[in-house]
């Protein structure tokens, strides 16, 4: 009896803390992404009543069907509700899967130039091929992002890894920029198109509709599958090449795979919201933090955190300058902008 | 870059890392050799400057010959006089002080943070100036009022960066703090273009890419004056500039103060950066590629005379590209074509940097 309940003692002791621990972490993230979209929902132009807002979802006929509160909460808030979360979780995940791949701190798809290849190609889609319908812009979106994502590739396996944080945010600046050129290059012929691109190219989150999140959510689903599939060869890739051999892992299979996620994954996510920057810098950051360096872990919280993250700036840019919007790519790089640079100064980016 | 150059340099290097070899008579040939070097290397780009503006006033839709330039420049009357001076002149002129200042802005601000990837383009100057010139044009502001508004914007971003990277301002965090200011003002700019109208957004749009389609001769002899200026105060700060070579400790052993000096050029980078953008819009890359350039022909020394020359060899051969060498109708803004072929040689000049270390490690 005695002994038991010695033998016992350190194995039951910690097990309270560990499992609030363990509950904590989820259910907060839970909280987040519930108090966001509630936000998300209520707050615009017109701020509508969490009441209502759940009349107009669950039982519209009782508002009547033409109520501008039915119009608004679900013809305008759901949608971009829901392609907020969409992007968000993509890019969170985009993020933690480019900065295990790379083993570099300050990796971001937005950073590195992958959505200006999205962006790029997207141009070049409405501009010159005319392409109109939303899935055939995606798959235009998905190929520039390929280019984008495989050139950076090739230029951070040439760089050495101790230099490499700095080298990759200037390759990466470099890429946006020539790529910025080209896509400007094809819209000064065309008013029209730039009319179009400028208001896309900020990241907005108005105005885009279900079909498109929902003809992109299976690809997006394979990207995300893709990413946590990879998450062991991750954890093994973040101690060296030699040591992941060591464990039977393939690194560069595994990058291949991994830049494969990534573009899936950037490519779905600017086709749905435009280019954002930061994202899946501020998602993995925040995750690394609440959860540590496992990758299993990592992706699924960085998602969550992207998604809340895009959700809250996009209703906070609803209300910052009334009558008007601020985009939530502005809002993002408004918030992202200072986190990078409290990172760099706080020296946690390694061989900065 | 003449043969005695090309003789003498590596016997120049070798004396200076073995100076009791032959005591002063090595530092008087050092020195003789940097100088010769440096006047070579100046007079070459100046020859290469005057084919290139002969050029540039020679081709057109109403094509002249060389013979006909310098007649209409030296008085001669007649048609060739006013497509030379009224139309071509003034063009090639604003291109080459803009090159001249971004060139200058560049090569400044990379050799007092010792990094070569400090240039005004990439740590957020010219992405500070935009955005503040946009903001201005879509609260309704003209002429000299988005000027200042850029200066103002170009100031920030420098105050931004020098403030924020902390501690003696060089290496990497400069750069990486650099790169977030200019996705901030980028965020700006992005808000300015969407509150325009498409009009203002499309002649901002063109702006904002580098263009040096009108170019009145007022702005050509503001762009001057400035360059004027900051070329007076960097000559009167040519010994402190050259101690911001060695490391700050060194620097200060023999009494200089290198971060009052560092503060005073990006001061002066960004005023130079300022008053380009201003006129011309953030012809992309100039700053960046004219100081590496400059330091590969003019060798050890100071490279800011060699770079000035280099950027505005640069933009006035990209707007000659941009005006005569792209096909279609559409003529294209100068900062395209330097962007378009800036970025690939930032990149080869990044992979291939660091193969060279790995080959030195």
């Amino acid at each position: 009896m005695t002994p038991a309940s010695v033998r016992g003692r350190p194995v039951t002791a910690p097990a309270p803390g560990a499992a609030t621990r363990r509950w904590a972490v989820p259910l907060a993230l839970l909280g987040l992404v519930v108090v966001a979209v509630t936000i998300s929902l209520c707050v615009g132009a017109r701020t509508t009543g969490l009441p209502t807002v759940l009349t107009a979802l669950l039982d519209p006929a009782s508002l009547g069907r033409d109520s501008a509160d039915v119009v608004v909460v679900r013809d305008l808030r759901v949608p971009r509700t829901v392609v907020g979360l969409l992007a968000g979780a993509a890019l969170g995940l985009a993020g933690v899967v480019m900065q295990g791949v790379t083993r570099n701190p300050v990796a971001d798809p937005g950073l590195l130039g992958v959505n200006a290849g999205a962006a790029f190609a997207v141009v070049l889609a409405i501009s010159v091929v005319g392409v109109g319908s939303a899935v055939e812009l995606a798959g235009f979106a998905l190929l520039g992002a390929l280019a984008a994502a495989s050139l950076i590739a090739v230029i951070a396996t040439s760089a050495r890894a101790g230099a490499a944080p700095a080298i990759l945010v200037v390759a990466g600046a470099a890429v946006t920029a020539g790529l910025t050129s080209l896509t400007t290059l094809v819209l000064l012929g065309d008013p029209a198109a730039l009319d179009r691109y400028r208001l896309w190219t900020v990241g907005s989150l108005a105005g885009r509709d279900l079909d498109l999140a929902s003809s992109l959510a299976p690809l997006q689903l394979v990207g995300a599958v893709g990413a946590l599939a990879l998450a062991r060869a991750l954890d093994a890739l973040a101690l060296g090449d030699d040591v992941a051999r060591g464990l039977g892992f393939r690194p560069v299979p595994t990058r291949a795979a991994a830049v494969g996620a990534v573009v899936v994954l950037c490519g779905t996510a600017t086709a749905l919201a435009g280019p954002l920057v930061f994202v899946g810098l501020l998602g993995a950051h925040g995750a690394r933090a609440l959860v540590g360096g496992r990758h299993l872990r990592l992706l699924p919280v960085a998602a969550v955190l992207g998604a809340s993250l895009v959700v809250l700036a996009d209703s906070l840019g609803r209300v910052v300058v009334p009558p008007g919007e601020l985009e939530v790519g502005i809002v993002v790089a408004a918030v992202g902008a200072p986190l990078l640079i409290a990172l760099v100064r706080s020296g946690r980016a390694a061989g900065l | 870059m003449s043969a005695t150059t090309a003789a003498t340099a590596p016997g120049a290097g070798q004396a200076r890392t073995a100076p009791s070899a032959s005591g002063p008579s090595a530092l008087a040939r050092v020195r003789r050799a940097d100088r010769l070097r440096a006047t070579t290397v100046v007079l070459v780009l100046g020859v290469l400057l005057a084919a290139l503006a002969v050029t540039a006033l020679a081709v057109g839709s109403v094509a002249l010959s060389p013979a006909e330039v310098l007649g209409a420049l030296a008085g001669e009357e007649g048609r060739a006089r006013f497509i030379v001076t009224g139309l071509r002149l003034p063009r090639l002129a604003l291109t080459l002080v803009v090159g001249g200042a971004l060139g200058l802005a560049g090569a400044l601000l990379q050799s007092v943070v010792r990094n070569p990837l400090a240039s005004p383009d990439i740590v957020g100057l010219t992405g500070g100036a935009s955005a503040a010139a946009v903001l201005a044009i879509a609260a309704g502001a003209t002429g000299r009022t988005v000027d200042l508004a850029a200066l103002g914007g170009a100031l920030a971003a420098a105050g931004a960066v020098f403030g924020l990277s902390g501690r003696g301002v060089t290496g990497t965090r400069f750069i990486v703090v650099g790169v977030a200011v200019a996705f901030l003002a980028n965020g700006f700019l992005g808000y300015g273009l969407t509150r325009a109208s498409l009009s203002e957004a499309q002649s901002a749009f063109f702006w904002l890419v580098g263009s040096v389609g009108t170019a009145p001769w007022g702005d050509v002899l503001r762009v001057a004056a400035v360059l004027a200026g900051v070329g007076v105060v960097l000559l009167a700060l040519r010994r402190p500039l050259a101690a911001t070579g060695l490391d700050d400790d060194s620097a200060r052993a023999i009494g200089a103060r290198p971060v009052a000096t560092r503060v005073t050029a990006i001061l002066l980078s960004s005023v130079l950066a300022a008053v380009a953008v201003a006129v011309a819009g953030p012809v992309a890359f100039v700053a960046f590629v004219s100081g590496p350039i400059a330091r590969r022909v003019r060798g050890r020394g100071s490279a800011l005379v060699t770079a000035t020359l280099v950027g505005g060899l640069v933009v006035v051969g990209a707007d000659l590209v941009a005006q005569h060498l792209v096909p279609g109708s559409l003529e294209p803004p100068v900062g395209l074509v330097t962007g378009v072929l800036g970025s690939p040689f930032l990149i080869w000049l990044l992979v291939r940097g660091e193969r060279r270390k790995e080959l030195s490690a």
